[in-house]
This record gives C-alpha cells, structure tokens and sequence, in this order.
C-alpha cells in the first residue's frame, strides 16, 4: 500500500476551498461571516496547502484516480516534486492574499461578496488542481475554469466599459492561448488518443512531432503567462481587478503557466533540442526587456506593476530556456542551476509582486487614486503600507539582502558558466543575455524608485490625501506575512535551494544543494567558493550593524547642533507639491532614450501660449504592429462572409432549400 | 413480403395513387394560386384527399392506427385550420390578391425540375420499402419540395405559413407512403406543434402588423446588421 496521505491532504484543501465558496454563495448578505470567518479560513487552508505541498516535494510521486469527470475519463491526479513545488507557492502566497482579501473586500459596488467569495475560492481550487492534474482532460478543465474564474473576478466592477473591455481581452487571450494548450496535448496523445500524461511520456521521440508539440505549448503557456506579444492583456486586467485578484493573478496564476510549461517541456517532453530552449530564452529576453521599459514610463501604479511583471516572466523565462540548453549539451549541474534560478525566482516573484499589487490596493482604498500624478506623501498617513511596500520594492529591484537579489543573482551566475558550451554562436549570444539582463535589472530598480518614490515620499500632489488611513489589522497581517516572505526567502537561500533540490533532480537529473550548502548554511556558492559566493546573513548582519552605528555616530557628534529650518527654495519665494517631480517626468529619460520602442503622440505648447495644454501619451506598439493589422483581416474575412446575411427571408428559405436540394441529388448519387 | 397484398387489392393501390396525383397536381395548384381565400380552399382539399388516402391504406392493410391517423388529419386540416386561416384573414383583411416574389411561370418550371429531382431521388428508397404506396413516395417528396419552394416565393406571411403547413401535409404523406406512418404518439405530437404553431404564428401575424402596418415580410429587411 502506497502513501497517498499527502495527495489526499492537498485534496481535502481543495475541497475545503469549494466548500467555502458554496457557504459564500449561500449566504451572500452575510458579510461579516464572508469577510470574518470564510476569507480567513481560506488562508488558514492556504498555509496547511503550503505545509503539505513542502512535505509532497521531497516525498514519493504519488498519483490517485478520481472518480469524477465524464465516463471512462475520470481525473488522474498526480503529486511530484514540481507540481508540489508549484503547490507550495500557491499556499504561501494565498494565505498572505486571502488575509488581505478578508479585509480588503467592501459592501456595496460591483459583484456580490458572496459571489466574490465563492469565485475566489474556486480559482484557488482550480489552480490546485491544474497543478495536480495528470492528464490533458483534467488538466484544461482545470484550466478553463481557472480562466473562467478568473475572467469574473477581474470583471467584479462590471459597470464600467473600460473594465468590461479590459475583461474581454483577457478571456479573448486566454482561450486563444487554451487553444494551443489543447492541440499541443492532442499532439502529444497522437493516434493513440490516450490523453494521460503517462502516455504522453511515451510519445515517440523523433521527427518533427516533439517540436510542433512543444511551439503549440509555448503559444498556449505564452498566453498566459504573458510572453511577449501576447502580453497585452496584462496591462489591462491588472488595473481593472480588484488588488487581491490582481496579486493573485499576477502572483501565482502566470507561475501556472510556467508551471505548465515545464511540465510540457521536461516532463512530457524531455527536453531535446537545444534550439527549444535558444526559442525561450529570446522570448523571454524580448519580454523581458519590453517590460521593464515599459514598466518605467507608466503612470498608473498597476499598470506599472503589471508590465514588471511581464519583465519578471521574461526573466524566468530566460532561466528556464538557458535551463534547456544546458541540459540538452548534457551539462546537468548547470543546468540545475538554471532551473533552481529560474524556480527561485518564481517563488521570489509570487511574494514581491503580490506584496506590492496589495499595497496599491491599500492605496486605492485610501485615496481612490492609481494615478501616480495625485499621490505622493503617503509615508506620514500610512507607515505600515508604505514600509511594508518598501521591502516589497527593495525585493522586486533585486538588491541584497532581499530575495529578489539572489535569483537575479544565480541567474547572472549561471549565464557565466556558457563559456564552456560545445556551440559557438551560443557562445557569442548568451554573454549578450547576461548583459541585457544587468540592463534590465538596473531599469527594474528605476521602475520601483520610481513607484515608491512618487506614491510614497514627498508633498501629498492632492487635498485629498490628508484624509488617507492606513490599512486595516487584517489587510496588515497579510502584507506583512508577504513581506516577511520576502526577508526570509532572501536571508536563508541555502533551505530553499535544498528545498528545491527534488525538484531539479526529477526534472534535470541533478541538483545544487550538495555543493550549495557545502560551507554551512550561511555561504551561498552554487558552484564552487572561489568562484562566487554570497552570503546574506553577514551581509545582513553588516547592514544591521552599521546603520544603528552610523546613526549613533552622527547623532552623537551633532547632537544639540541641529536646528531645523525651511529648505532651501532655490530662489522661488513660492513652493507647492505641484513642483515635485512626477512620475513623468522621473520617467523622461528613459522615454527619450528608449524612444524607438513607443508609439508616442505629444503635444507640447508654445511658449506664448496663454492656455497651455501638454500632452503626452504613450502607447504599446505592439497593439498596432501585430492586433491592429489582424482584427483588420478578421474584419475583411467577415466582410467576404456577410453577404450571407441578406435580410431576406426568402433568401435564407433558400439557403436550407438548396442545401437539401444538393444532400438528396449527393446521397442519390 | 407485402407485394401480394399490392396484386391481391390492385383496385386499392389505383385509388392510392390516383390521391397522390392529386395531391401533387394540389400542390401545383398552390404554387400558382394568388389569391389567399382559393389558397386556404385548395390547403383544405390537400388535407382531404390525404385523408382519404390514410384511410384507405389502413383499410386495405388492417393498419389500424391509421385510421385514427386519418381521423386526426380530417379535423386538424380539413376542418379546425382552415377555420383558424379563415378568422385570421378576415380580422386582418388580407384575403385578395398577394404578390410573388418570382412570376409564376418561372416558378411553374421549377417546381417541374423539383418534381423530376424528387422522383429520382426516391427511387432507391423506394425499392427499399415494401408498402403499398411504395410508389408514392416520389409524389410525397415532391409535395414537400414544392411546398418549399411556395415558402420561398411568397412575400406575404399568411401564404408561407400555408405553404409551412402544406409541406407538413407532404411529410405525413411521405411517411405514411414509406412506413405505413409514424407510431402513434409521434404523430400526435406533430399534430399538436401544428396546431401551437399555428397559434404563434396568429400572434406574430398581428405583431408584425403593428409595427409595419403590412405583412410583407420584406419589412424585416432593415433587421439586417449593417
């Protein structure tokens, strides 16, 4: 008898999630008990998910048959240390997201919180099962029903055009994107019609079939995950979900995708071309760049977000397409690094982006503002947010000690061992990456001054903002767990790269622990200690020393010195928050420097112009170089079909008429 | 198995098909009929010789639930629907003369060339079936073609719903004709969608005419999604 302890306990939170949602949907008015009770035992399920889904990863595969789904097609489900891992960060984050949500989610406006409830906790479920899914069947009913749910919660404020609009994009993408899920596994079932992923690990390994398999899952996981240019849903929805939704999303749900794509790639597919990975790798370069450009310029706090997180995609697409090639060159130590890079960084990511989406939440609440133009100041009315954003912000900027440093980190360590590549072009390219990623790693950490400083510091830009309150116990509690996600995950790397060691091992047949944590647990070397090493804890320690020392120090030899005066006006007799500098004009140098990569249109006064009026809007140009030029040919291509529609009974009488006309004359034939 | 019961009533099986002449030379008359009073008449008599016809086919084959089959046609089409056609017109003034969209000579040719493509269709099915009215079956798909065809050539509504009816009496015809009918409960289904649908389509008839003051059905073209 097999241990099925831990697939059944990860079950048991899965239906614990639906239950929830049926008792939110029971009782919709109820909405202390929605807020006081469900939400919080959502979270509560969330972390015991974590806790299992951490025992799953170095645990045995375990698999179990439901007996669910349509006859002779029950649901396979499968627990291994990628799907675990996958789990455990679904756990993690959505216990700090649903805390957040108890307390984030008001009466009155937009969808019901009951509704809100019961949609909620069947994305969560979905995920759990997309994840646990092992076959294609289960695994696009997952699939779409995450996509579904998810579609509605980002639609919670219907009322508006722009947020249906934004809703109907994101559903257009993502069924588009399933599409290529589904032909990717019909590929991969082949003739046999065996949808089970054991089958499909059997599929033959030769020819161009792999290959299509594989295009068709990158075009589908791409979609979703938001690779380049089918990313621009991201931009939209993010912005018009509610803030859980949009941390949710943005923090777990793209993971899926990767997840996904993983699974496809090593698992099913077992790696094989290096070009596969070279094909990645470039998309997520593209991405990722594309991204943080973008994310740099925008003006709207989740807009911001939701284009860093399509660089932070990019990025671990980067990792997993190098992961790849190395694997394919039979270089599987290194290869373990990459792939442990990559994983880290989507943990990484799950808790810095979904911290960071929940404190523009806040904000909004606090101000009804997303515009970054009328922030600003916030530090004095909401220190709790602001802090917490700012371990967030110090995280998603990749600077030590925080988590977001040490994937970035591996990664760039990993892009110095392709040297020794048996390819030479390979050999010229990759270094390019490693240089593209430093680029994109300094402009990430502009994007986030650029976030923190206009939301947080400075003068309030508007009255309003006096009014602002800080977020409530609930909304802190979970923020604050992310955060403390954030510090820990960056402080003690050696446990998560042991953590992750199964993880490799099944997928790449190696791993990095051995050598990691040969040094104890507070030296980081990956490969080997006089090659590279990190230590966050002294640097940490060092951090925690000095500051305390410098500030003693200073406050000792000017103590009683210091008086304090008005700045210094730079010769205005007149000062107002409205001369600070904005986001805009933060963001000019990178839109004069990067110029070729918008679309702008600008409209700059003159100088004797007694009503100036300036103007500047920058776009996505994308939408006019690829969707523009394809709704015109889905227009032309109905405009051929229309004169069907004639508007005459008669006529379409006889369209039926003749149709029956031809089958009799056929079948007599 | 059923070819001696053909030799042993010959006189039966001429009587069969000389109601299925009729009913086809029925069908022409209606496809070239303008007026709508002579229309309803010419309906009433399809019903009637049809009846006549299920009546004797379930004599002559001791097929009994034809003869309720029979019954049921007699007061459905001969007597309750054109009963309803005529109340309907009268309130809404309709009964003189409806235009085609097509010249009646035009559409005489066609329904020519429909007859001939019905004959030549049914003849498989017709030397796969082994009923007395094997014959007929042509007859019947050609009534139903024609019926078709009056549907699609009239602009007025109150002849399509004729022309819909007359292609259920060419139906019933054709499945007595093949099968010696449908079970029972199935064609008392049909019965009572004939009879429900005629009533919605009273309804629609004076829908239509409130909002168009006409029921030239060509007023529904501006529904067209321009």
């Amino acid at each position: 008898m097999r241990d099925l302890s831990t697939i059944n306990g990860l079950l048991a939170v899965a239906t614990g999630w639906l239950i929830i949602g049926g008792l939110g949907i029971l009782f919709p008015r109820r909405f202390t008990l929605i807020s006081r009770v469900l939400f919080p035992l959502g979270a509560v399920l969330g972390l015991a998910l974590a806790c299992l889904a951490l025992t799953g990863i170095a645990g045995e595969v375990q698999t179990i048959i439901l007996p669910l789904g349509l006859p002779d097609l029950p649901f396979h489900l499968r627990l291994d240390g990628l799907s675990g891992f996958f789990l455990l960060l679904l756990g993690a984050a959505s216990a700090g997201i649903s805390t957040y949500a108890a307390g984030y989610f008001r009466k009155g406006g937009g969808t019901a919180p009951g509704l809100q409830c019961l949609l909620y906790h069947v994305f969560l479920a979905s995920m759990a099962f997309v994840m646990l899914a092992d076959d294609g069947y289960a695994f696009m009913v997952a699939w779409e029903t995450m996509a579904l749910t998810s579609f509605f919660l980002v639609t919670s404020e219907h009322r508006h055009a722009e947020i249906r609009r934004a809703g109907y994009l994101y559903l257009l993408v993502a069924h588009v994107g399933a599409v290529g899920i589904l032909l990717s596994f019909g590929v991969m079932a082949g003739s046999a019609g065996d949808y089970t992923f054991d089958a499909m690990r059997e599929f033959f390994h030769h020819g161009a079939w792999p290959t299509i398999a594989f295009l068709l899952a990158v075009f589908g996981f791409g979609a979703k995950a938001g690779v380049l240019p089918l990313h621009i849903w991201l931009p939209e929805a993010h912005p018009a979900a509610p803030s859980p939704v949009s941390a949710m999303m943005s923090g777990v749900m793209l993971k899926t995708a990767i997840y996904g794509l993983m699974r496809v790639t090593f698992d099913l597919l077992q790696a094989q071309l290096w070009w596969w990975g070279l094909i990645l790798l470039l998309f997520g370069l593209a991405s990722a760049i594309f991204g943080v450009i973008f994310s740099a310029i925008q003006t709207d706090m989740k807009r911001l977000l939701a284009y860093s997180s399509i660089e932070n995609i990019g990025l671990i697409l980067v990792g997993f397409g190098l992961a790849i090639i190395f694997k394919s060159f039979l270089l599987p130590h290194l290869a373990a690094l990459a792939l442990t890079a990559t994983l880290y960084h989507c943990l990484n990511h799950a808790f810095f982006k979904s911290l960071l989406f929940l404190c523009t939440g806040s904000v909004l609440h606090a101000t009804g503002e997303r515009n970054l133009g009328k922030l600003g100041g916030l530090i004095h009315r909401m220190p709790w947010v602001t802090w917490l954003a700012l371990a967030g912000v110090l995280a998603s900027a990749g600077l030590p000690p925080l988590n977001g440093f040490v994937s970035e980190w591996l990664l760039l360590q990993s892009f110095l061992f392709t040297s020794g590549l048996p390819h030479g072009y390979l050999n010229m390219l990759l270094p390019v990456v490693a240089a593209a990623l430093a680029l994109i790693a300094a402009l990430a950490g502009f994007a986030m001054v650029k976030f923190f400083g206009v939301v947080f510091l400075g003068q309030p830009r508007e009255e309003k903002l006096a009014a602002a309150h800080d977020a409530g116990r609930l909304e802190r509690l979970g923020l604050l767990w992310l955060a403390v996600g954030c510090v820990a995950l960056g402080l003690l790397p050696n446990l998560v790269i042991m953590m992750l060691d199964p993880v490799t091992r099944l997928l790449v047949h190696s791993g990095l622990s051995a050598a990691a944590s040969s040094h104890g647990w507070w030296l980081l070397a990956p490969i080997s200690e006089d090659r590279a090493s990190y230590s966050p804890a002294i640097f940490f320690g060092s951090i925690a020393l000095f500051m305390p020392l410098v500030f003693w120090l200073v406050r000792r030899r000017y103590h009683g010195r210091m008086s304090r005066v008005p700045a210094w006006d730079c010769g205005f007799p007149l000062q107002t928050s409205r001369m600070q500098d904005t986001a805009e004009g933060f963001g000019q140098p990178i839109r004069r420097v990067f110029s070729p990569f918008f679309k702008r249109t600008r409209e700059h006064p003159s100088a004797f112009d007694t009503q100036p009026r300036y103007l500047s809007i920058v776009e996505d140009p994308i939408w006019y170089w690829l969707y523009v030029p394809i709704t015109r040919i889905v227009e032309f291509g109905t405009r051929l079909i229309a004169f069907l529609q004639e508007g005459r009974i008669a006529v379409y009488l006889l369209y039926s008429f003749a149709t029956l006309i031809i089958l009799l004359v056929l079948t007599r034939g | 198995m059923n070819l001696s019961i053909l030799h042993a009533v010959p006189l039966a099986g001429q009587v069969i098909n000389l109601c299925a002449a009729i009913m086809l030379l029925l069908g022409f008359a209606m496809l070239a009929q303008r007026r709508i009073l002579t229309l309803i008449n010419l309906f009433m008599m399809q019903g009637a010789v049809l009846a006549v016809s299920t009546a004797i086919v379930a004599l002559t084959t001791q097929q009994h639930h034809l003869l309720w089959s029979a019954g049921l046609t007699l007061i459905l089409k001969v007597i309750l629907l054109p009963y309803i056609l005529h109340r309907l017109i009268r309130r809404l003034s309709v009964k003189w003369d409806i235009e085609t969209l097509l010249n009646i000579p035009t559409t005489m040719l066609a329904g020519i060339a429909l007859v001939v493509i019905a004959f030549n269709v049914a003849q498989p099915i017709s030397q796969l079936s082994g009923t007395i009215m094997r014959a007929t079956i042509g007859i019947a798909l050609a009534c139903v073609l024609l019926a078709f065809l009056m549907m699609i050539t009239r602009s007025k509504a109150v002849p399509q719903v004729i022309a819909f009816l007359a292609m259920e009496n060419g139906l019933f015809f054709a499945a007595t004709s093949a099968t010696y009918g449908m079970p029972m409960v199935v064609e008392l289904g049909i019965a009572l969608d004939v009879l429900v649908g005629m009533v919605i389509f009273g309804v629609f008839f004076f829908q239509i005419r409130e909002q168009f003051d006409s029921l030239d059905i060509r007023h529904m073209e501006r529904f067209k999604e321009r």
